[in-house]
């Protein structure tokens, strides 16, 4: 058809732009106007200082992503950072144990949360987010009690009135210091870009994501994708975590609950990014960049930490009011 | 309750643009008081695209529409509603609140508008002035009923007496009969002739031509977004109005049959799904066409299902080339070599945020891959483009999202993905339904193309004149079991229907 293929070009708009590019365009506007009202905001260190104070977020988002992608929701992911988080640090200091195997047992128990998630998800047919709220609060429980609601760390007291003995490796401490932090994060995010835009099973949880009624039509392995979704999303939520062990070299309680809703934001500031209108890991990177150019340029602004929280809110509801309003149409 | 007018509803050089498409370009149309009006079309002519337009679906349109030779402004829903214009939109669900009772769905506008000052729901009244309703259109349906228990015809009367509820001038009908049986057709064209003598306009969308005659006075044949014929159907016949919506002559509808049968290759036996489906029988030889037929419910989508290991098989077997298959999921059945291109095609077979190019390969991805598990751009541009040219799936491109192409040729696509999978058993349930004309006979042409290459096909359909034409054996499906087996050669549409409708031969 003649005419399909001549009013191609007047499809372009002001609002599909801003859709498309409008998480670009803030980055790069927040970046000016913070280089300009700061002296030090766009020094390679504080450059540094940004990416790292992002990398916890984007990789817990990154598995939030996978998660997203076959239409699911992990709420838990916050939880599993903190029971990781737990588990690290105390096989280190309680029981003595070596970087790697201790990273493997907590990667491990990762594993088995994922399962949970994606049993109960899959088999009772519950809404991904009503059933995760759920496991996110048995999961804080778990970590909880597994610590018996302490503080872990070198040196600190034991039940039985003992100092522990154990102590955290060097080579541990590196993974939660530039730039190994921040080499972590960017693989995360790489691999995951690859694999949901590249591979078969990424092609596969878009399709579940976006009609899982006719992907299971078209021989799609629904229950089985929808599985790996929630052990990948466990898995980078542990991972998380023992960045986040490495970084503070202690597992507080609840450690990882702050980075949920940080990483909710990052993966759905993603979804528009290049017009994408789905989960998808660079956006959710760009999401995380945002979130993470705001809060340093606002402390250095020195905008008082009790009111940040309004303009994160903000640029999320802004992003989304984006996101949405196009999607509508 | 008003309903009764004389004036004629006029549009007047209607165009509008989506993105990628200019839908509708300069379109004039015109339908009387107390006339049947027949709309019809090639999928992606631009019928639903203008009957949106008068519900107040868009606002960026340009042109005039003119109710009794006074101009009005339609830009929202409630703006046609004023004017009595009333739409029951095919997907008959969209516009029911399935947990809601009957009476409370046909009710529904006077309850959200007519509640300004009011603040309790008058149960009483409210079943009472929805009872009105459907005796007015003279259907029998207890208002108490939950909207979910109804059948598809049930819920198109619902629709039906919503619209004449309140003010109902002009009723759209788009493709009402597509879901319906010959009995509710029936029903349905009475209800027309009540309305159109109270002198509601009623325009009447369908791919059904015999209908069309049958009922219509005036007809409107849109292609490619424009007007191509308007006038009194009298001065048409079935055949100009089919050279009209494809702007060619049309010869023979359905392939010759020239087909090499080969032995046995599928095997049903006593199947039963525990519900809809009881006990049937069937065998498909290689390079056979067979057919389903039956009426609207007689159990030969859920048969389609069970097959393709969509439903739940409570007993029987099935056999592909002498082995028995167990099939769990759709996915045992697609590595068994068994395919179904699902009826539900909008709901169960595309993906709309998806391109064109990924709702193709989806059911075959394995065959484009390199290197393992990644997909190959290359591979899959070259088959969906070929594709895309050998069922001519209007689309700008290959990357284009699926939500930008017309209701038919998202229909091809469904069909197209399926036709890239290399099975054994193809089945097919309703393929043609709601595709135009000259689509119609390129799924017909290839899945002509398919048996001539040694496959088995079961092709699922209650258009008799489809039975007639495309296949080579019948079986007639009635109250969940295979009643009967026919050849196509030793027997008419007469006898498929006896068949259909529980009847024994004398």
């Amino acid at each position: 058809m003649n005419a399909v293929e001549t009013s191609r070009k007047k499809s372009f708009s002001l609002l599909e732009f801003f859709y498309k590019y409008g998480t670009l365009i803030t980055i790069l506007l927040l970046i000016v106007i913070f280089g300009t009202a700061t002296d030090n905001f766009l020094s390679g260190s504080n450059i540094i200082n940004i990416l790292r104070s992002i990398s916890i977020i984007t990789i817990i988002a990154i598995g939030l992503t996978v998660s997203l992608s076959v239409g699911g929701f992990d709420l838990s992911i916050g939880s599993t950072a903190s029971v990781a988080n737990a588990l690290v640090i105390s096989m280190f200091v309680w029981h003595g144990q070596s970087t790697g195997f201790s990273i493997a047992v907590t990667l491990l128990f990762c594993l088995v949360v994922g399962l949970i998630n994606a049993f109960l998800v899959i088999n009772f047919k519950i809404q991904d987010m009503l059933m995760t709220l759920a496991t996110m609060f048995v999961f804080q429980g778990v970590a909880l009690t597994y610590t018996r609601g302490a503080t872990v760390s070198q040196n600190m007291i034991l039940p039985n009135g003992d100092f522990a003995t154990g102590v955290i490796p060097a080579g541990f401490k590196k993974l939660g210091q530039e730039p190994w932090i921040i080499i972590i994060m960017l693989l995360a995010v790489l691999a995951v870009h690859l694999f949901l835009k590249y591979t078969k099973h990424g092609r596969y949880m878009y399709m579940i994501g976006g009609n899982p009624e006719a992907a299971a039509l078209s021989g799609i392995r629904v229950g089985r994708y929808r599985l790996a979704a929630y052990l990948i999303s466990a898995v980078f939520a542990g991972l998380g975590g023992i960045v986040l062990g490495a970084r503070v070299m202690s597992a507080e309680v609840n450690s990882g609950a702050p980075y949920l809703m940080e990483a909710v934001a990052a993966a759905f500031i993603g979804y528009s990014v290049f017009g994408a209108g789905k989960p998808n890991a660079f956006g959710t990177f760009a999401g995380a960049v945002l979130i993470g150019i705001l809060s340093n340029g606002l402390i250095m602004l020195s905008v008082p930490y009790y009111a940040m929280d309004i303009v994160k809110g903000s640029v999320l509801a802004l992003a989304l009011a984006i996101t949405y309003y196009k999607r509508s149409r | 309750m008003e309903g009764i007018g004389n004036g004629a509803l006029k549009m007047e050089r209607i165009s509008i643009a989506f993105p990628g498409v200019q839908a509708l370009s300069e379109v004039n149309f015109e339908a009387g008081s107390g006339r049947v009006h027949a709309l019809i079309g090639a999928n992606g002519a631009g019928k639903s695209t203008l009957m949106k337009i008068l519900a107040g679906a868009y606002n960026h349109y340009t042109g005039e529409i003119k109710v009794d030779g006074q101009e009005v402004k339609i830009h929202n829903p409630k703006d046609a509603k004023d004017q009595g214009i009333q739409v029951v939109f095919q997907e008959v669900d969209t516009a029911l609140i399935p947990y809601l009772t009957v009476g409370e769905n046909i009710v529904m506008e006077q309850v959200v508008h007519g509640m300004k000052r009011k603040y309790w729901i008058g149960w009483k009244k409210l079943h009472r002035s929805a009872q009105q309703a459907l005796e007015r259109i003279q259907a029998k349906i207890p208002t108490d009923k939950l909207v979910r228990d109804l059948t598809l015809a049930e819920k198109q009367m619902v629709l039906i007496a919503r619209s004449v509820a309140t003010k109902c001038r002009y009723l759209i009908l788009d493709e009402p009969t597509a879901p319906l049986s010959s009995n509710e057709t029936e029903q349905l064209f009475r209800l027309i002739r009540r309305l159109k003598s109270e002198g509601v306009g009623i325009i009447f969308i369908s791919h059904r031509l015999p209908e069309l005659f049958e009922i219509c006075d005036d007809i409107t044949v849109m292609r490619d977004g424009r007007v191509v014929f308007a006038g009194e159907i009298s001065s048409i016949d079935q055949q100009g109005v089919v050279e009209h919506m494809l702007g060619m002559k049309l010869d023979n509808q359905f392939p010759k049959k020239e087909r090499t049968i080969g032995k046995v290759s599928f095997e049903v036996k006593a199947v039963s799904d525990g519900d809809k489906v009881r006990s049937a029988d069937l065998y498909i030889r290689e390079g056979e066409i067979v057919g389903l037929a039956g009426l609207v419910g007689a159990g030969k989508t859920e048969l389609c299902r069970v097959l393709f290991g969509a439903s739940r098989l409570s007993s029987g077997d099935i056999q592909l080339r002498g082995k028995k298959l167990l099939l769990r999921s759709p996915h045992d059945a697609v590595k068994g070599g068994i395919i179904l291109v699902p009826e539900e095609r909008r709901r169960e077979g595309i993906f709309v945020q998806e391109s064109v190019s990924v709702n193709l390969t989806v059911a075959s991805l394995n065959r484009f891959l390199t290197w393992g598990p990644w997909v190959s751009r290359a591979k899959e541009k070259q088959a969906s483009q070929d594709m895309i040219r050998s069922l001519g799936i209007k689309t700008p491109s290959d990357q284009t999202r699926l939500a930008n192409l017309s209701g038919g040729n998202q229909q091809k696509v469904a069909i197209g993905k399926w036709l890239l999978v290399d099975a054994d058993v193809y089945i097919f349930d309703e393929p043609t339904k709601g595709v135009d004309v000259g689509a119609k006979r390129d799924i017909y042409e290839l899945i002509a193309e398919l048996a001539a290459r040694g496959k088995s096909i079961l092709y699922a359909s209650s258009e008799m004149s489809e039975m007639m034409g495309i296949t080579d054996r019948i079986y007639v499906m009635y109250d969940g079991k295979v009643l009967k087996e026919l050849e196509t050669a030793r027997t008419n549409e007469e006898e498929i229907m006896l068949y259909s409708i529980g009847g024994v031969s004398r």
